[in-house]
């Protein structure tokens, strides 16, 4: 397991590299791009900040929580910081597991627990030369309290493979 | 005794900087310390209740603090 704050191009194809191993027979790749538009507006480019020590606390204890939940530590994370054109990766979660299944699943549990608790901010510049920051509008969607990781039962663990087959 | 308060972001922009070092009495909480900066220049934008990291990890408003904490005031979260 990895994850990283970057501050250059995210290399898809090292990514899924890293994790590759023989016991794997899936391999998901989730790579979030810079959009044209966002509400209707047209961006021109995107500038990263973060919390730097905390967001990479976060990030790895988000891929702890995977690596429990789905049974893998074939994971590696990366978020890219700074200033991004359109279509570059800002983010990237490559994830491999003997089974499709808990690969997908462990994918998306970390792109949105990132969304919620990583303390990376977006500032968004648009083609009219304005700029704004993501989200500011939105005063604290949802409280973030204490994150425990849930405990996977055997019963669930049951029903998962039950899922993958 | 102090803490540090760090600031990022819009929060950083609405009040002109990214750190500030704030005295704090015995028995403070995270609640305190977030009133009183909104009470500074420029802090209108915060939010009577933004989420708050302490020395990393994010707290609760009633969180006693203790001298040397890093307080920091976090903005609606955006990455991905």
């Amino acid at each position: 397991m990895r994850s990283a704050l970057v501050d250059r191009p995210i290399d898809a194809a090292d990514l899924l590299g890293e994790i590759a191993r023989n016991a794997n027979g899936a391999t998901v790749l989730f790579v979030g791009t810079v959009r044209e538009t966002n509400q209707g507006r047209a961006v021109s480019g995107m500038e990263y900040t973060a919390y730097r020590s905390m967001a990479e606390c976060e990030m790895a204890e988000i891929l702890r929580e995977a690596s429990q939940r789905f049974a893998t530590k074939d994971i590696v994370l990366e978020h890219r910081l700074g200033t991004l054109r359109l279509g570059e990766a800002s983010v990237a979660i490559a994830v491999a597991h003997p089974h499709r299944g808990l690969a997908y699943e462990a994918s998306r549990y970390i792109i949105e627990q990132l969304k919620k608790r990583v303390p990376i901010w977006k500032l968004e510049h648009y083609i009219d030369g304005t700029r704004e920051w993501v989200g500011a509008g939105n005063v604290n969607p949802e409280p973030i309290a204490v994150h425990r990781p849930e405990v996977v039962t055997e019963e669930r663990r049951a029903v998962r493979k039950a899922e993958i087959r | 005794m102090n803490v540090t308060v760090l600031l990022f972001a819009s929060y950083a922009e609405s009040l002109g900087k990214t750190s500030l070092v704030m005295p704090l009495n015995t028995g403070d909480t995270v609640g305190d310390v977030v009133s009183r900066i909104r009470s500074l220049p420029g802090a209108g934008t915060l939010p009577v209740e933004p989420l708050v990291a302490v020395n990393e990890r994010y707290a609760k408003r009633d969180r006693v603090l203790a001298a040397g904490d890093e307080v920091a005031i976090i903005p609606p979260v955006a990455g991905g």
